[in-house]
């Protein structure tokens, strides 16, 4: 990949962008669970790799967070950005060279902005959690260079609409690139006191509703109709699933501080702005599960399918609990628990992560041309994938639930320290299925680019019947 | 943009409809959260912690330089005479950045910042000389309030008076210990924002609107996984337990999950003696496997290690 990085655009094979971000993600992925599961077992017991800074949980834990978050979740939406937006465009991708490029410096970038983070070089605000040079950086030489790259191959496609992923595309890369700049705002300015704990929280709200969750669901807008050859059941929901995304989500961002002293009109405003998350959701959840009528048996037996399927029936809980968990009803029993950190997993590892497993798996034998070289290896990835992540959840739901009636009950905080050892356990042990999982999938998929069987021209990979 | 000719409604109810959204979520809160007058805990906060404790290019490394040093001062630094009350003073020596209420007096709040210009001679403080600041009473078109006092300009205090009188004692690095607090992560766990509806009993009272004027970061904390530290100063005062605590937080909470913080005591303690962590490891692995009926003494830190400007700001938050 990196030979071409100086090669001129039209020698670059198409598709290279989108393999060089394919393989990144998922070396990503295999770091940032690895480090997920490396912080999950300090938890459990808290002298495993001791007295050293550098193993220190307060150094370790926003490492996995922004290596999951910049690195795989992001990277393998633009490996999705890639291939799709040509594709659907019928047209090539604008710019390789920009495409490489651009993965070229997110990967500089994101080991710079790590190795600062580790250092424990940080801006101390969540989710922005890269120090303000870092943040300029990734703005300028990540986003905004996906956004053009994108954008062009929209302008210059050969259909004559914009099918619903990339209008997904398109705006969820503009509205990250305003989130960053706005969001981080506190750093660039020195804005202080409740201004800085306000964004920190919008800046954390809109990277998540108007970047992660919009783009996840558009690639599933792209693999299941093409892999399953419907077409999309409805655009017309598409378009409620959209407009509603926009007009909705990007303005609950203060239900983050439903118990922290901000304006009561901005947490009332939010918290009812919040539930109508569930009107995008129910549109995408229903919009997939249309579009898979008469190809069920896909989800028992394609890999993609059965991926994107899973995630998409995860949102169901995802949105159930992310409408109501933030009113104020529910809000003050759980608020900082583990309920939330769970729910942050189901959004990230449970539902996002699976649908881009899913457009990496499709678009890497896609481009490489090359059938995947193990199914036995995929359903491992897959089933680790599920039972770690369900394994993980029900442990941290439980340990949430049990602080939050510590929490009311004035428990001595000690004892909620010692009730939730057995589910700090349980949440290692998933975590570390994920992380062996993932594991499993690097090794699939560079031995599927060296030895998978050829696809002949005119066949798609999943015409052919697995071999391994 | 040709090729998004077709969706030219579309564009527009796009722009309207995120501007929209930021003017609620943005705009309009930010004229809410602007009008907060400093309460006297975020006049307090912003003089003992100084300019910025996350990132920052006067501390890029984050260790915990260019930050102010509280003093409870008992001697009048110009007279040698003692005070009849200690004073709380905050000395900014030459170099140091002053807070964002110093720096733009507006963020204090009215009558706040009008008697911190006139009285208090806040805009007379000067970076390059530094300045020595504290609170003071006044009254505001009849009301009272408290006020950012420049003494530098007011009674003549310099830095360099006060440090010449104030005992190691009687001087706290809570600036340098918010510092260690972003850097090692302690908000990962510890929250610093008892909540509205409940932790009232073991917490304490939740924050007020006005307490963080001219904080950054806030680092409230959103994972509790071990006690709020909003009010730790007001239920744990010892240094001693404080001391043991971060070393190794099983000696003193057998169930603890706390990570051990014995690297910031860095390589001398306080009688300047090299201190020995494997030594210290391998006898408390023998205590704890019941070789040894005592575990190690803990070194005592040295005055200026960063658990020492830790332990000041854990005590600072009252």
């Amino acid at each position: 990949m990196l030979k071409y990085l100086f090669a001129k655009n039209e020698d670059i094979p198409s598709g290279s962008a989108a393999v060089f971000f394919g393989f990144s993600s998922i070396v990503w992925f295999v770091i940032g669970t690895g480090l997920g599961s490396f912080n999950a077992a300090k938890l459990a017991f808290p002298d495993f790799v001791t007295g050293n800074e550098w193993f220190a949980f307060g150094h370790m834990r926003q490492v996995h967070v922004m290596a999951v978050i910049f690195g795989w979740i992001s990277m393998a939406f633009a490996m999705a950005m890639m291939y799709i937006t040509p594709a659907l465009g019928n047209t090539k991708l604008w710019s390789e060279k920009l495409g490489l490029w651009n993965c070229f410096l997110w990967n500089v970038g994101l080991v710079l902005g790590l190795t600062i983070l580790w250092a424990g070089i940080t801006s101390g605000r969540e989710y922005s959690d890269f120090p303000w040079p870092i943040d300029l950086y990734l703005a300028t030489f990540v986003f905004i260079p996906l956004g053009i790259n994108v954008w062009m191959t929209i302008i210059n496609r050969r259909t004559q609409g914009i099918y619903t992923t990339n209008w997904f595309f398109a705006a969820a890369i503009f509205m990250v690139i305003i989130v960053f700049l706005v969001g981080n705002s506190p750093e660039f300015f020195h804005l202080t006191g409740l201004t800085e704990a306000y964004l920190t929280w919008w800046f954390a709200h809109n990277v998540l509703g108007l970047w992660i969750t919009p783009v996840a669901a558009a690639i599933a807008y792209y693999t299941i109709p093409k892999v399953t050859g419907n077409p999309l059941y409805s655009h017309r929901i598409g378009h409620l699933h959209f407009w509603s995304v926009v007009v909705f989500y990007s303005t609950p961002a203060a239900h983050h501080l439903m118990s922290a002293p901000l304006p009561e009109w901005l947490k009332s405003f939010a918290s009812v702005e919040g539930v109508l998350i569930l009107v995008p959701a129910i549109a995408f959840v229903s919009n997939i599960m249309l579009t898979m009528q008469g190809k069920w048996y896909m989800f028992v037996e394609n890999i993609e399918v059965r991926f994107t399927v899973t995630g998409c029936l995860m949102a169901i809980p995802l949105n159930m609990q992310g409408g109501f968990q933030q009113t104020r009803a529910i809000n003050w029993y759980i608020h900082g628990t583990g309920w939330i950190v769970a729910h942050a997993h189901l959004a990230l590892l449970g539902f996002s992560t699976f649908l881009e497993a899913a457009a990496v798996y499709f678009g890497l034998q896609t481009i490489l041309n090359r059938k995947l070289y193990s199914i036995t290896l995929a359903n491992l990835h897959f089933w680790l994938l599920l039972i770690g992540f369900t394994v993980y959840w029900v442990s941290m739901t439980i340990a949430g639930l049990i602080q939050g009636a510590g929490k009311i009950y004035e428990v001595p905080y000690i004892d909620v320290v010692i009730a939730e050892h057995p589910y700090m356990i349980a949440r290692w042990l998933g975590g570390s299925m994920v992380f062996s999982g993932n594991v499993m999938w690097l090794y699939n998929m560079w031995m599927t680019a060296r030895k998978g069987t050829v696809i002949p021209q005119g066949r798609m990979a999943h015409e052919l019947a697995y071999e391994r | 943009m040709a090729g998004f000719r077709e969706y030219k409604i579309g564009s527009r109810l796009f722009a309207l409809a995120l501007g929209g959204s930021m003017t609620i979520t943005l705009f309009l809160p930010s004229i809410n959260i602007a009008s907060v007058s400093s309460t006297d805990v975020a006049l307090t906060k912003q003089l003992a912690i100084g300019h910025e404790t996350g990132f920052n290019l006067d501390d890029p490394l984050m260790l915990g330089r260019n930050k102010p040093i509280g003093v409870s001062l008992k001697t009048d630094p110009k007279s040698g005479q003692p005070l009849p009350n200690a004073m709380e003073v905050y000395v900014y020596e030459a170099g140091t950045s002053f807070p964002a209420g110093i720096l733009h007096p507006r963020i204090l709040g009215e009558g706040i910042e009008q008697l911190s210009v006139q009285q208090g001679h806040i805009g007379d403080a000067k970076k390059d000389t530094g300045a020595v600041f504290t609170l003071d009473k006044g009254t505001y078109q009849g009301k009272q309030a408290t006020f950012i006092n420049n003494l530098t300009a007011t009674k003549g205090w310099t830095p360099a008076d006060v440090m010449r009188v104030a005992k190691d004692a009687d001087v706290s690095d809570a600036g340098k210990g918010k510092t260690m607090f972003v850097r090692e992560g302690c908000w990962w766990c510890h929250t610093l924002l008892p909540e509205e509806t409940q932790d009232w009993q073991v917490f304490g009272a939740p924050p007020m609107l006005g307490d963080f004027n001219g904080e950054s970061p806030t680092a409230f904390g959103s994972d509790r996984k071990a006690p709020d530290l909003l009010h730790v100063g007001s239920r744990n005062s010892s240094r001693e337990w404080l001391m043991m605590h971060f070393f190794n937080p099983r000696l003193v909470q057998p169930h603890s999950i706390m990570p051990r913080f014995d690297y910031l005591w860095g390589d001398k303690d306080a009688d300047g003696k090299k201190i020995d962590f494997d030594k210290w490891r391998a006898e408390y692995n023998d205590y704890r496997e019941g070789r040894r009926v005592t575990p190690p003494d803990v070194p005592s830190y040295a005055k200026d290690s960063e658990i020492r400007s830790l332990i000041d700001f854990m005590l600072s938050l009252k």
